[in-house]
């Protein structure tokens, strides 16, 4: 990566509210037209990460620089940056007309100027023809976009963007992240975006960051962050899984529900407790004579795509992803290729405190 | 002091609305089979119709007619110029008053309306100088003292506004705090009590408040996310006020005004204790009409002269504020 890329970078920023803590030792880089996302439960602190980016919030400690140049200190209204904010706060007092133009009258562009950059926001978010409505007047999904049109016209080097999916319906939401992701790739913004549904994290990323208690707790592409997630939080925050815990008794075996499997992680000291991860579509059920992991079935729901079962195997109750129909109550062998068993490090805590 | 009599069918009016209001009640019980939850709006209903609907017709009733009980308009014409009273009974007596000099000029309550008006909206522009800062630093989030001073404000209201007013006399008056205080300090004894600022600074410490509370209404519960969003379009502090904070206050103002403007225009008694009666003002006026004067017809012309111009005032406040969150009031 050539350091010139980097549009945003957080050095150190650390950020207390009364004595109590909401981010520490935050140090991440943006990269220009990334779309990156801050994921994580509520209060993990990706909302304030973002309004510290925004200039709504000053960090304790550490640095935010844009292009180089420090901003820390600056506020909002100087900032090369528009945010999409939670619940859109489009101004009531304005129509839809002024409310996307209100950047631009501040900026003092000539009337020419403005209308026809308003009119080619409003054609971006489908919206041609909606200039005299008052905002009260339209939905959540109409709003949603009037906000981001507000956002847009300004053309910011940077959209923040904080759970603006949050308050659409299912279908709305789908059709709108979708329409995010081009909207970033046509436009060749950075956007930041902050939630807490998984599934849109992987949906619309080039990066996210998993975030917990303060912390960042790992960052990559979709695909490294579910396939190879760094610990029992990740993994369970990021899909489904199942987390067991094992030993590694050497290098490329690792050893759970009493036995011993080939897997493909190594560099582990002997004998040392790790979690073990595995996704429930990558079990694989076979004959009970097969495989030593033998069990039975307790649950079966249909999901549409696949059946989810329950299966009650080695003490423990596997979550199972299959295309295949296995009745209840039947016995059935559990198999895994060795690629598809993840073994992560326990964290500190896992080490030290009570199991979870 | 005799109080004129009300008329008969006064009573009549009163047991016509009563009356009205029994029916109202047996076709409730009978449309919704028994008690509804419009049964506690009744025992309001009924205050309203025998004590404000009632005597509004009274007071028109009053106003359009002479002391014999028949129509004139001659309280009106008295509005106009005071000595009217006099000069027909001049006239009524023999005497030709066109060449006549009346030590009066005449237009006494005209003056004295046009000065009331003059004073409330003098008043309201204060108040609301004073008050939308107020309102505005207090309602600032990062202002941990605000709600603390808030109540500062509601606790004078606790005590009645004529103790609060003759409060002030100890402090203006020739002998009073200020003064004993300036004496002490060297400078000579200022005449603070019986002069129309005197007046003015009753009204303003009186009403303050009902400026204050409306405007400190409507911007603490805007979003706080609004400014921010103006912020982050580029706006500075002060364009955010300009652009976003103060047009989603214009509700409060609107309130605000209305609430301050009303009661100064009927203030009484502030005039006279602080005033010296030097300074009456129409509420005065009216009451002197009605109590000393003992004239109820003229009395309650004056009462529907002001009525009609509050009306008058606060439609035309509405449309600064379509929307009516203040005129709501009326």
């Amino acid at each position: 990566m050539s350091q010139d890329n980097r549009l945003i970078l957080l050095e150190d920023i650390s950020k207390d509210f009364d004595r109590h803590t909401v981010l520490s030792d935050i140090n991440l880089y943006i990269k220009k037209n990334e779309f990156l996302t801050l994921l994580g439960p509520s209060g993990c602190g990706k909302t304030t990460m973002l309004r510290i980016i925004g200039g709504f919030e000053f960090p304790t400690t550490g640095r935010v620089l844009f292009d180089g140049k420090d901003i820390t200190d600056e506020p909002p209204y100087k900032r090369r940056v528009n945010t999409v904010f939670q619940k859109y706060a489009l101004f009531p007092h304005l129509n839809v007309f002024e409310n996307i133009a209100f950047g631009l009258k501040i900026a003092k562009l000539p009337k020419a100027e403005i209308t026809s950059r308003v009119g080619k926001m409003l054609e971006l978010v489908n919206l041609l023809g909606y200039e005299k409505r008052s905002v009260d007047s339209l939905s959540g999904g109409q709003q949603q976009r009037i906000a981001i049109a507000r956002a847009l016209v300004n053309e910011p080097e940077v959209l923040l963007l904080d759970e603006p999916l949050a308050a659409l319906d299912y279908k709305l939401r789908k059709g709108m992240q979708l329409e995010l992701k081009r909207m970033q790739q046509v436009l060749g913004i950075t956007f930041i975006f902050v939630t807490h549904d998984q599934e849109e994290a992987l949906t619309m990323s080039d990066t996210i960051v998993v975030m917990k208690d303060g912390f960042m707790r790992q960052i990559g592409t979709p695909k490294h962050i579910y396939d190879e997630p760094k610990d029992a939080f990740v993994a369970n925050f990021i899909g489904e899984s199942n987390i067991i815990r094992g030993i590694m008794p050497k290098d490329e075996v690792v050893h759970f529900c009493g036995l011993n499997f080939e897997c493909v992680d190594s560099g582990f000291e002997k004998d040392e407790p790790v979690n073990v991860l595995i996704r429930p579509e990558d079990i694989v059920i076979t004959d009970a004579e097969d495989v030593p992991l033998k069990g039975v079935v307790r649950s079966v729901i249909f999901k549409g795509v696949h059946y989810e079962m329950v299966i009650d195997a080695g003490n423990y109750l596997w979550k199972v992803h299959s295309t295949v129909m296995v009745p209840e109550n039947s016995k059935v062998g559990l198999s895994v290729v060795p690629f598809n068993i993840h073994v992560m490090k326990l964290t500190d805590d896992e080490l030290t405190g009570d199991e979870q | 002091m005799s109080a004129m009599s009300m008329p008969a069918w006064g009573i009549w009016l009163m047991a016509l609305g009563l009356g009205i209001f029994i029916v109202m009640i047996i076709l409730s019980l009978k449309k919704h089979r028994g008690v509804h939850r419009s049964l506690f709006a009744w025992p309001y209903s009924l205050w309203m119709i025998v004590f404000t609907v009632v005597p509004l017709f009274l007071i028109a009733y009053y106003a359009f007619t002479d002391k014999a009980g028949s129509f004139t308009l001659d309280n009106f014409k008295n509005f106009w110029d005071s000595n009217y009273e006099m000069k027909k009974q001049l006239i009524d007596m023999g005497f030709d008053v066109s060449g006549m000099e009346l030590s009066d000029r005449g237009t006494v309550n005209v003056d004295t309306l046009v000065y009331s008006l003059w004073m409330a909206f003098k008043c309201t522009v204060i108040c609301l100088a004073i008050g939308y800062p107020a309102a505005l630093f207090m309602s600032d989030r990062n202002f941990k003292l605000g709600p603390t001073l808030i109540v500062l404000f509601i606790i004078p209201m606790w005590m009645n506004f004529l103790l609060r007013t003759i409060a002030w006399m100890t402090l203006l008056e020739d002998n009073g705090i200020i003064n004993t205080l300036l004496e002490s300090l060297g400078f000579g004894k200022l005449k603070l009590m019986y002069n129309s600022n005197a007046v003015l600074l009753g009204m303003v410490y009186n009403y303050l408040p009902f400026m204050v509370f409306p405007v400190y209404n409507s911007i603490s519960k805007q979003d706080i996310k609004l400014s921010e969003a103006a912020m982050d379009l580029g706006a500075d502090e002060i364009k955010t006020f300009t652009r976003v904070t103060f047009p989603l206050s214009i509700p409060g103002i609107v309130s605000g005004i209305t609430m301050v403007f009303m009661p100064s225009v009927t203030t009484f008694f502030i005039p006279r204790v602080l005033g010296g009666g030097n300074t009456e003002m129409f509420g005065d006026l009216i009451e002197r009409t009605f109590l000393t004067a003992d004239n109820w017809n003229v009395g309650s012309a004056l009462s529907l002269i002001m009525m009609v111009l509050i009306l008058f005032s606060i439609s035309l406040l509405r449309r600064v504020d379509p929307q009516g969150e203040g005129g709501s009031l009326l």
